[in-house]
C-alpha cells in the first residue's frame, strides 16, 4: 500500500487578522539545517509593513480599551490553544532548527509558560507600576501606566517560537498592538503562532506578523511615523544603530538588541518599557 | 491712573551679591573657562547682568572627569542616609536664600517675581526635600533587586524655569547616587551659578555636581561625551531628536522632556469662572514659556462666544511690565530670538486666516515684550494650532461632541499635557482615559509637585520627572546584566 501523500501548508503573512500573500508576490525558500526544502514563505515588502502598521493602529483602540481582565484571559487562551497544538510546533521547530524533539518540546513548553506568566500580569502591572501621589495641595493625583501604541519588533533570530513569544507577549499585556518581523531563518512557527492567535480571540490587527528579510523590512518600520516604539531585541545582526537613528525622528521608544539564551527573558521591565505613565490631577473641594 | 493700576512695587535687587564674572563650577570650585565668555542680560531692559564662561570641549571633559572621580571615590560609596542628608541641607539653604534666588531668576529670565517667588523657588526646595528622603530607601523604589545608580549623568536644561529644571534634574540623580554635569541654558545661567554657591555652603563633596555654562555646542559636547552614562534633556523636540540620534548605539540611558501643544478642553457644563482662570494660567503663566502650556483651547461650540468674551475681559486686567514688580502678571519674553519666533508665528496665524486679538497694554521701550494674544477662527491645519509657539499666544478651536474633542486634542505629534473642564465626573474619567498625554489636568491646569510624575507621550519625549517614576530614570537593577 502506498504511503499517504501529505497536504503541506502555504505559509503566508498575517496582517489585520487575515493571511495574505505578500503584495510583492515574492516568496523565499525555507530550508532545514540539512538543506531540505520546507516551504516557500512569503517575503514581506515595504508595502506589507505599511499595511501592517495601518492594521495595528486600527486595532489599538479596541485592544487598549479592553479590560485588563479581558486581555489576561485572551493571553491565557493563547497558552491553552498552544498547548493543544504542541506536537505541531515541536515538529516545525525540529524541522527548521534541526534540534532534537526534546529540545523543541522544551522550547514549546517554555513558550506556553511565558504566555501564562504574562497573561497574569495584565491586571496587575498597573498596580505595581502606578502610584497615588501625595501632592502638597488639595488635589486627587494618580499616575497610571498606559500602552505606548503601535510597537514594531524584530524578533530574536535564533529561535523559532520562544524568542518570538518573549517579545510579543509583553507588548500585548498593556494593550499595545504589534508588527513583528519573524526570524528570517525560522519563520514558519511565527505563522503557525498567528493561527493560534486568531483562534484565541486576539482581535485582528493586534498582532501582525511579517516574514522575510528583517534587513529589508525593519528600516521601513523604524522610520514609520505611526510607529510608537521599536523593539530591536532580534536586530543585533542588522545595522541596528541606523535603525535607532531613524527611529529618533519621531522619538520612538527603543529596546536595544539582546542576544543569547536569556534574550528578552520574562520580566516586568519588558512590559513597562512599552508603557507610558499618565498622571491625572483633580481638585478636591473644601466641603 | 485707573482702579486697576497700582503704584510700582519692585522687589529690591539689593539682596543680590552678584559677581561681575562667573567661571565654570567644576570639582567643587569656580574656575575660568577656556572657551571664552558671553554676557547674560536682563530681558526686561537688555542690561548686562554678568559675564559667564562658555564651556569648551576641554572644559566639558574636565567636568565629566570630576564627576567620574567623585562617583568612583565618594558619591557611589556613600550611604544613602548621608546622600539624603546632603540633599536635605540643599533644600534648607534654598529656603533660606529663597528671596535672593527669586530675584535672580526674575532678573535673568524675565518672569514675574510673584511666579519665581511663589512657584519656582518653593518647588525647587520641595524637589530636593522630596528626593532627599528617597536616598536611603531605594530598595523600595521598584527598580528591581539591588538598585544601583547609573554613573555620571549629563543634564541639559532650558531657560523657561532655570532653577526649577535644575532641581528636577539634580535631585533624583543625586538621591539615586549618580554624579552630575549640568548645563544651564545660554540665556539663563545666573540662578544655577548662585546655586553652585549653595552647594559649597552645603559642603557637597567636590565633583558630585558640576555646572558648566555655554551655548548649544557645550551641551552637544556634554551629551556626546563617551564617559557619560545617562543623558537627561529638557527642551525642544528638534534638539531632542538630535540627542536621540547622538546616543543611538551607545549604552547611555536617555530621558527627554520635549515640546508640547496641549489641548485645554472646555465643555459647556464647565465651572466657567474657574475655567477662565485655568485657561489664563494655562497659557499666560510664565509668558507661555511652558512646554505643557494649554496653547490650544478647545471650546464646545455653544459657549464659544461667551467664553472668548470673558477671556478677553480677564486678559485686559493682566499687568505687563517689570518682572521684579510684585504686581506684574506678564513679564518679559526671555530673549530676542524667542520674541522673533512668537512674532513670526503670530504673523503666520493672521496670514492663514485666524482672527487676532491682543490685550491693550503699554509695551516698555526696551527689552523683549509680547502682549497676551488670542487667536479665534483657528483651523486644525493652521500652524498656530500645530506648532509650539512658546509664548503668550492662545489658539481657540471649537468642537461639538466629546468624540470630536478627543480626536482634535490627540491630533498632534505631541503628547505632554491636556486639560479638561467639566462638572461631570464620569466624563472627566472617560476623556482622561482617551487623551494621549502624560499629564491630564481636570478642572485645574499647570500644577506641579515633586511627588507627581511629569512627562510626555509620543514626540513630547519619554521618561518621567517627579515622584517614584522620576527616581527610576536614574536607577538600574544590579540583578540585570
Amino acid at each position: 500500500m502506498s504511503k499517504r501523500l501529505t497536504v503541506p501548508k502555504t505559509y503566508k503573512l498575517f496582517i489585520g487578522g487575515a493571511f495574505p500573500r505578500s503584495e510583492s508576490g515574492r516568496t523565499f525558500e525555507v530550508v532545514s539545517p540539512s538543506g531540505d526544502f520546507l516551504a516557500n514563505a512569503a517575503k514581506g515588502s515595504r508595502k506589507d509593513a505599511r499595511d501592517a502598521v495601518v492594521a495595528a493602529r486600527g486595532a489599538f483602540g479596541g485592544w487598549s480599551g479592553a479590560t485588563a481582565y479581558n486581555r489576561g484571559q485572551v493571553l491565557y487562551r493563547v497558552a491553552e490553544v498552544l498547548e493543544g497544538r504542541r506536537a505541531q510546533f515541536v515538529d516545525e521547530i525540529v524541522a527548521q532548527q534541526g534540534v532534537t524533539a526534546a529540545a523543541a518540546g522544551a522550547q514549546v513548553d517554555e513558550a506556553i509558560d511565558t504566555w501564562v506568566w504574562y497573561a497574569g500580569w495584565c491586571d496587575k502591572y498597573a498596580q505595581v507600576t502606578g502610584n497615588a501621589n501625595p501632592v502638597a495641595g488639595p488635589y486627587f493625583n494618580i499616575s497610571v501606566p498606559e500602552p505606548t501604541g503601535v510597537v514594531a519588533i524584530v524578533a530574536p533570530q535564533d529561535s523559532a517560537l520562544l524568542g518570538l513569544t518573549r517579545v510579543l507577549a509583553p507588548a500585548l499585556v498593556a494593550g499595545s498592538t504589534v508588527v513583528v518581523i519573524a526570524s528570517e531563518a525560522f519563520p514558519l512557527s511565527a505563522i503557525s503562532l498567528a493561527e493560534v492567535l486568531v483562534t484565541s480571540d486576539v482581535p485582528g490587527g493586534v498582532v501582525n506578523v511579517l516574514t522575510g528579510s528583517p534587513a529589508e523590512i525593519a528600516p521601513w518600520l523604524a522610520s514609520h511615523d505611526d510607529v510608537n516604539a521599536l523593539d530591536l531585541t532580534g536586530a543585533g545582526a542588522l545595522e541596528w544603530v541606523d535603525l535607532q537613528i531613524a527611529a529618533a525622528q519621531t522619538l520612538k521608544r527603543i529596546i536595544a538588541p539582546e542576544s543569547g539564551a536569556d534574550a528578552a527573558a520574562p520580566r516586568l521591565e519588558r512590559i513597562t518599557a512599552l508603557t507610558e505613565t499618565k498622571t491625572v490631577w483633580h481638585p478636591k473641594s473644601r466641603v | 491712573m485707573s482702579f486697576l493700576e497700582y503704584a510700582p512695587a519692585p522687589e529690591s535687587r539689593s539682596i543680590l551679591s552678584l559677581r561681575d564674572e562667573y567661571g565654570l563650577f567644576i570639582d567643587g570650585a569656580f574656575r575660568p573657562g577656556t572657551g571664552g565668555g558671553f554676557e547674560t542680560i536682563s530681558p526686561a531692559d537688555e542690561s548686562r547682568i554678568a559675564t559667564v564662561a562658555a564651556g569648551s570641549d576641554a572644559d566639558v571633559d574636565a567636568a565629566v572627569g570630576a564627576a567620574r572621580a567623585a562617583y568612583d571615590k565618594t558619591w557611589s560609596r556613600m550611604s544613602g542616609r548621608d546622600r539624603g542628608k546632603y540633599l536635605f541641607r540643599i533644600a534648607r539653604i534654598v529656603q533660606e536664600r529663597a528671596r535672593e534666588l527669586a530675584v535672580a531668576e526674575s532678573l535673568d529670565n524675565g518672569k514675574p517675581i510673584k511666579e519665581s517667588r511663589d512657584v519656582d523657588v518653593p518647588l525647587v526646595a520641595a524637589w530636593f526635600f522630596y528626593y532627599a528622603g528617597w536616598a536611603d530607601k531605594l530598595d523600595y523604589a521598584g527598580a528591581g533587586a539591588d538598585p544601583r545608580p547609573l554613573g555620571v549623568a549629563a543634564q541639559v536644561i532650558p531657560w523657561n524655569f532655570p532653577l526649577m529644571m535644575l532641581a528636577w534634574k539634580l535631585a533624583p540623580a543625586l538621591a539615586a547616587g549618580n554624579t552630575v554635569v549640568l548645563k544651564p541654558a545660554e540665556t539663563t545661567p545666573l540662578s544655577a551659578l548662585i546655586f553652585a554657591e549653595i552647594l559649597q555652603q552645603a559642603d557637597l563633596p567636590p565633583g558630585v555636581v558640576n555646572i558648566i555654562t555655554g551655548a548649544g555646542a557645550t551641551g552637544a559636547a556634554l551629551v556626546r561625551h563617551p564617559d557619560v552614562d545617562k543623558v537627561a534633556f529638557t527642551g525642544s523636540t528638534a534638539v531632542g531628536r538630535e540627542i536621540a540620534r547622538a546616543v543611538a548605539g551607545t549604552d547611555k540611558r536617555l530621558t527627554l522632556e520635549l515640546g508640547g501643544k496641549a489641548a485645554n478642553i472646555v465643555f459647556d457644563d464647565a465651572p466657567i469662572d474657574q475655567a477662565i482662570e485655568g485657561i489664563v494660567n494655562g497659557i499666560f503663566f510664565n509668558q507661555g514659556h511652558v512646554c505643557c502650556a494649554g496653547s490650544r483651547l478647545l471650546v464646545q461650540e455653544s459657549i464659544h462666544d461667551e467664553l472668548v468674551d470673558r477671556l478677553k475681559s480677564r486678559l485686559s486686567t493682566l499687568r505687563l511690565g517689570d518682572p521684579l514688580d510684585k504686581n506684574t502678571d506678564i513679564g518679559a519674553i526671555n530673549s530676542r530670538e524667542q520674541l522673533e519666533r512668537i512674532r513670526e508665528l503670530s504673523r503666520i496665524g493672521e496670514e492663514e486666516g485666524a482672527t487676532r486679538w491682543s490685550a491693550e497694554c503699554e509695551i516698555p521701550a526696551s527689552g523683549f515684550w509680547f502682549a497676551p494674544t488670542i487667536f479665534t477662527d483657528v483651523q486644525a491645519s493652521h500652524r498656530i494650532a500645530r506648532e509650539e509657539i512658546f509664548g503668550p499666544v492662545l489658539s481657540v478651536l471649537t468642537f461639538r461632541t466629546p468624540d470630536e474633542a478627543v480626536a482634535k486634542a490627540n491630533n498632534t505629534p505631541y503628547g505632554l499635557s491636556t486639560g479638561i473642564w467639566t462638572e461631570k465626573g464620569s466624563r472627566i474619567l472617560a476623556i482622561a482615559d482617551r487623551l494621549r498625554a502624560g499629564v491630564v489636568w481636570a478642572n485645574t491646569f499647570n500644577r506641579f509637585d515633586p511627588s507627581s510624575p511629569f512627562g510626555g507621550y509620543k514626540e513630547s519625549g519619554f521618561g518621567r520627572e517627579g515622584g517614584r517614576h522620576g527616581l527610576l530614570a536614574y536607577l538600574k537593577s544590579g540583578a540585570q546584566k
